[in-house]
Parts: C-alpha cells; sequence; structure tokens
C-alpha cells in the first residue's frame, strides 16, 4: 500500500530525512520507534503533505500512485489520514462543521453525496461514544480548549469517520493517561482490518502492550536502522536506543 | 465654507416647532466647523469625497412606504419594534408589548412633558463640537426615537429599531436620531438595525445615537450596519456611563461605499463597564471606518475592546481605538484589541489603537495585528480532505465567528452568522468561478 524508497527530505533548509525505506502492506501494524529529534515527525508531515516538508530524494507511491505529486487534500481524500501529535485548535469553527465538511470532501471524491445533515449528527455521536468524548465537543470549536486527551480523542474520531486506508499516527499516545490510553488503543484495534494499514509513530513501548504492531522500526538520524518483530520494542524499553545506535554505527 | 458646507446647511427639515432652536445651534455649528479634508487627523484615512461629488443633498420623495410584508427583519426576536422606511416612520408594525414603566415615543409624537425630557438630554451626550456630523444631524433633526426606561424597571423585551433605505430616482438624505435614557437600575436591550432594499439604493444616512445610563442601569446594545454597496452612513454612538453602568455594545459593519461609526464611550462615574465588540468586512470597493473614543475620567472602571475585521478585494478598513485614562482614573482597567485579516493583495487596513494614560496604578492593554490566515490551520484542515480554498473560507469565517458566538441574543445571532457565512460563500464562488 506505502512503499517508501530512499526517502530524502527536507524542513526549510535542513535535512532530516535521508534515504528512509519503507513497505506497508494492507492490513499490517508497522510502528516507528526512535529518539527525540531522529525524523519521527518529519516522516508523518512530509506523507502528509505539509509545506516546507520538502521531499529531495527518493521516491513514495501510495496504493501505486506516487503521493509526493499529490496536493495535501488529495493524500486525505486518497485515504492517507495523519493523526496530529499537536492537533490545531481553530476557534469559530465548530467541530461539528468541519467534521462534516471533511467526510463530505472525502465522500465526494468516492463519487458518494454529501452526508445528510441528521444522519452524520447520528454518527458522529456514535463515533464521540466509542471515544469516550462527550458529544458537546462537536458543538465547540475545533479542538478549542480541549484537554491534551481530548485532543488526541478527537483525531481518532475523525479518524474513524474519514475510514482512510493508511492511518499514520504521530504519538498520539504521548502524554495521555493509562485509561485514555486505553480508549485510543481500543479505538485504533477497532479499526484494524485486512483492507487497512497502520503506522504507528510512537516514542513510547507502552502502547505496544495494547496495540500489537506486526513490525518494529527504528529511525534514527533520518533513516531506519532496524527492524524486527514486537521483540524489538520490548528490547529498546529495556535497553534505550544508546546500544542500537552503536550496533549500526 | 466649502459648496458642500453651504449646500448642507441650506437643507432644512420640515421641523418641529420645539426643535427649532436645536436644529438652529446645530446649523450654526456646523457651518463654522471646517470641513474635512485628508489633512484633518479624524479623516486622514478616509476621504468624504464620495459625499460631497454625490448630491444627496435633498430629502426622500416616498413617505413611510408599507414594507411590512418584505422586510427582512431579525426573527424570533420578540421585540418591540419600530421600522422607519426612508426616514419616515411605517405604522404597518406596532409596539405594543412594552410595560408601563418603559417609554418609546417619536419625536413626532411626543407630548409637552416627552419634549422637556427629550431637550434635557438631546445633545448633551454627543459632542457636536467634536464631531461636525452630530452637528449636521442637530441641524437636521425632524424625527427621532426617544426610549425612556423608569428607575428599576426591567424590559425584557429588546427595542428594535429597525431603518430602512429605499431606492429612488435620485439620490437622497436621511437623518436618524436615537435617545435613549436609563434610570437608575434600569434594565434594556436595543438593537439597531440599518438596511437597504436594494442594491441600487443610494443615500446618505447620518444616525447619531445618545445613550445616557443611569447609575446601574445595564444596556445592551446592537448597532447594525447591514447596507447595500452604494450607501453612505456617517454616524455616531454615544454613551454616558455613571456609577456602576454597564454597557454591553457589538457593531458589525459589512461594508459598502462609506460606514463611518465614531463612537465614544464617556466612564463618568465609579465602577462604570464598557463591552465594545465589532466586526467588519469591507470588500468590492467598500470603506469602513471605526473611530472608538473610550474616555476614562474616574477610577474603578472598566472596558474590554474587541474589534475583528477581514478585508477583501479593494476593500479599505480604517480603526482607531482611543482609550485616554484620565488623571484620576486610578486602578482602570482597559484592554483593546483589534485583529486583521486581509484576503486579498489589494485589500489595505489602516488601524491605530491609542492608549494615553495620565493615572499610575491601571492596567491596560492594547494590541492590533494584521495577519494572513495561519498555515498550520490551513494545513490541519486539507490534511482532513478540505480543499484549501474552502479552509481559508472556514477559517475566515471562524475569525468572525468567534465573536458572534459571544452574542447574548440568539436570535441576534442567528440572524447574523448566515449573512456573514454567506459572504463568504460568495467569495468562494468567485473564487471558483476564477479558478
Amino acid at each position: 500500500m506505502l512503499s517508501v524508497k530512499e526517502l530524502r527530505a527536507s524542513v526549510g533548509d535542513k535535512e532530516i530525512l535521508k534515504g528512509l525505506s519503507l513497505e506497508v502492506k494492507a492490513g499490517e501494524v508497522h510502528a516507528i520507534m526512535g529518539p527525540n529529534g531522529s525524523g519521527k515527525s518529519t516522516l508523518g508531515h512530509v506523507l502528509a503533505g505539509r509545506e516546507n516538508y520538502q521531499a529531495i530524494g527518493g521516491s513514495v507511491e501510495f496504493d501505486g500512485k506516487n503521493l509526493l505529486d499529490m496536493d495535501t487534500e488529495e493524500r486525505a481524500r486518497e485515504g492517507l489520514f495523519l493523526a496530529f501529535q499537536y492537533p490545531v485548535e481553530i476557534p469559530g469553527v465548530s467541530n461539528m462543521e468541519f467534521l462534516k465538511t471533511a467526510v463530505d470532501a472525502v465522500r465526494a471524491h468516492r463519487g458518494q453525496e454529501a452526508i445528510d445533515s441528521v444522519q452524520f449528527m447520528k454518527l458522529a455521536r456514535e463515533k464521540c461514544k466509542a471515544v469516550n468524548l462527550d458529544d458537546q465537543f462537536l458543538k465547540r470549536g475545533v479542538n478549542e480548549g480541549f484537554s491534551g486527551g481530548e485532543k488526541k480523542r478527537n483525531e481518532l474520531m475523525q479518524m474513524m469517520l474519514l475510514e482512510p486506508k493508511l492511518c499514520i499516527m504521530d504519538e498520539t499516545d504521548s502524554g495521555l493517561d493509562i485509561d485514555a490510553l486505553q480508549v485510543v488503543a481500543e479505538g485504533v484495534n477497532a479499526m484494524r482490518n485486512e483492507d487497512r494499514a497502520i503506522v504507528l509513530v510512537t516514542h513510547y513501548q507502552r502502547l505496544l502492550d495494547f496495540i500489537k504492531p506486526d513490525f518494529v522500526h527504528v529511525l534514527s538520524g533520518g533513516r531506519i536502522i532496524k527492524s524486527g518483530d514486537h521483540s524489538l520494542a520490548l528490547e529498546l524499553e529495556e535497553k534505550g536506543y544508546g546500544w542500537i545506535t552503536k550496533e549500526v554505527a | 465654507m466649502t459648496a458642500f458646507t453651504q449646500q448642507a446647511a441650506e437643507l432644512t427639515p420640515a421641523g418641529l416647532d420645539w426643535l427649532a432652536e436645536f436644529n438652529q445651534r446645530g446649523r450654526e455649528r456646523w457651518k463654522v466647523t471646517p470641513f474635512p479634508t485628508r489633512k484633518t487627523e479624524n479623516w486622514k484615512y478616509t476621504s468624504l469625497q464620495a459625499l460631497a461629488d454625490g448630491s444627496y443633498l435633498r430629502w426622500p420623495q416616498a413617505s413611510g412606504a408599507e414594507l411590512s410584508e418584505q422586510v427582512d427583519a431579525i426573527q424570533g426576536l420578540d421585540a418591540c419594534a419600530l421600522i422607519f422606511v426612508n426616514g419616515v416612520f411605517s405604522e404597518s408594525l406596532s409596539c405594543n408589548k412594552l410595560p408601563d414603566s418603559v417609554e418609546v415615543v417619536r419625536f413626532s409624537q411626543a407630548d409637552e412633558s416627552q419634549q422637556q425630557a427629550i431637550l434635557s438630554k438631546l445633545g448633551t451626550i454627543a459632542d457636536s463640537e467634536k464631531h461636525l456630523f452630530a452637528a449636521l444631524n442637530d441641524s437636521w433633526l425632524q424625527e427621532g426615537v426617544y426610549l425612556h426606561v423608569a428607575k428599576n424597571a426591567q424590559v425584557k423585551t429588546p427595542i428594535y429599531i429597525h431603518h430602512i433605505t429605499t431606492p429612488e430616482a435620485q439620490s437622497f438624505a436621511v437623518n436618524q436620531r436615537l435617545l435613549v435614557h436609563l434610570e437608575t437600575s434600569a434594565e434594556a436591550t436595543v438593537v439597531e438595525h440599518f438596511s437597504s432594499t436594494d442594491e441600487a439604493q443610494n443615500c446618505f444616512t447620518n444616525a447619531v445615537t445618545e445613550l445616557q445610563l443611569d447609575a446601574n442601569a445595564r444596556l445592551t446594545h446592537y448597532h447594525l450596519h447591514l447596507e447595500e454597496e452604494n450607501t453612505l452612513h456617517i454616524g455616531g454612538v454615544h454613551v454616558n456611563l455613571d456609577r456602576d453602568a454597564t454597557l454591553n455594545s457589538f457593531m458589525v459593519s459589512l461594508g459598502a461605499n462609506l460606514q463611518r461609526t465614531d463612537v465614544v464611550v464617556y466612564h463618568r462615574g465609579e465602577g462604570a463597564h464598557c463591552g465594545l465588540n465589532g466586526i467588519y468586512m469591507p470588500n468590492h470597493k467598500h470603506t469602513v471606518d471605526f473611530h472608538t473614543c473610550i474616555e476614562h475620567a474616574v477610577p474603578n472602571c472598566t472596558t474590554h475592546e474587541v474589534f475583528r475585521g477581514i478585508i477583501g478585494d479593494h476593500g479599505k478598513a480604517v480603526f482607531n481605538g482611543r482609550i485616554h485614562i484620565h488623571e484620576d482614573a486610578q486602578k482602570t482597567v482597559a484592554d483593546l484589541s483589534n485583529k486583521n485579516l486581509l484576503t486579498s493583495h489589494n485589500a489595505e487596513v489602516d488601524t491605530k489603537p491609542e492608549l494615553e494614560i495620565y493615572a499610575d496604578d491601571v492596567k491596560c492593554s492594547h494590541g492590533a495585528t494584521i495577519a494572513q490566515l495561519e498555515e498550520k490551520a490551513l494545513y490541519y484542515l486539507q490534511s482532513r480532505g478540505v480543499d484549501r480554498e474552502r479552509a481559508e473560507i472556514m477559517l475566515s469565517f471562524g475569525f468572525i465567528n468567534e465573536l458572534l458566538e459571544q452574542l447574548a441574543h440568539i436570535p441576534v445571532r442567528d440572524y447574523l452568522t448566515p449573512l456573514v457565512s454567506e459572504l463568504f460563500e460568495k467569495k468562494f464562488d468567485r473564487a471558483r468561478a476564477a479558478a
């Protein structure tokens, strides 16, 4: 589904990704771990198409199409979803309006009609419940005054509504207490299926106790320096990142 | 004296005898006040050329047309409504919901004691020496509304004053006046709504509002400029706040040929509060100009002022927000924020917050920003599949909607929200068509 080959990317003038390769197939769950500053968040933004996050080398194919050629919104409509590490607050725009506009945009791209307002309201309430968010949050400004945990659950709710093919979750677990983490993990697990791929970008192994990945990768210095199965995550938890960067060097 | 000054002085109202002297005083003042040029500080960024060129100096021919059926009024307000068409009262909507403690009377209908009450307040709040067009309004005054709320009376029913202008073959002038007097501990809501029925509508409106709030009185005030493209509107809202009085005022200017509003709030008694918010959205070739001036003459008063504007196309906005804290006004708390979004390279904003402080123990802040839309927020919306143009519309709307969301009266909010949102939709359609 996602084929990243020797990707090099810069933010502003600074090269962050230095030849990153990653293959993700439908149905798989990948975890990308790594120390701070290794390029984890940059990877998410380059894939999602953030301005100033420039790919300067290599290739990215998404479902056989050249991802790097697409506009930000086109990537989303094609089924790529990035759950933000720091979701943006947009006062004055209701969460409900935002969600419906997004869902309708994706539906239009799939050749479906705009969803009926009443039906959408019902659906949105359902998803709120699924992520344990009071449905009053639908009336509030997008992420406005939400706590850290509420913002992350709002990201998850968007993911549920948009039903993407590929979910990239950028440190969705960071700063969550264990209860909130479980809610998020349950939500993600419920979305796991054979047609959908999930990439968990995380700093902590803890998340992987709740969402078992098929593959674990270590990102360091802008490249994937080691890949393995779940046991790699446990090893990292125990020994830290030091040994692995040394081993590779 | 300019030709305009001369001709405007010659245009006299049909007149009420008991106002004749007042008219005359206004006329004298108008004649001796120099007509503003670009060198006049208060008019530096706003040209009055359109007014001088426009041959507006005649009264409208139409009498109060019975427009009630088509009037685009604020629904669900359950208000006491007074509707004026081209300055003439329209009988079709009556005003009979009010308790005895409230008087709403038109100047032309005022009895002798009401005339006395009006004359004792009229022109004492709006300073026509400082405000040229208030002097012109004085001189032209023949009809107005007087609202008086007795001590301790709480009026739940909003007083809704709707001025509608309709097209005529020639341009014309409309003079409007509102005088509000809330006695001690009285409470009321006043909605001033200015609209026109047609894009071709072409008139010059000169409107002056005077609000007197006695001790502990509370007024919620809306001042909505929703006229069409070609109108000129110059007006002022002048307020006196006595001890512990509270004014919450919300102003809208959607943009037209010229919309200039001077707001002057005088804190005259300790403990008074002024909340003043406003939005403006000039586009095409509109000019919107707000000059606000808050005078803190006494200690322990508060002011919270927020104005936001979005300026598009060749639109122009001027915002001058002055807060003047007099020497004795210790413990004043005042803040002023003005934020502007420019959505076109040809749009212009001239913003000037002015804080003048002569007391040493006060808490004040002010700020003005001019910005483009936030890249981070646009990216967030786009990353959810929303296209760039739509994302821009949503963010622009959100920027304004933040203030609309705070409105105390839901029917007013529900009336304004789609109007504002429609403005953005129109822009969206234009962007689409151009693409």
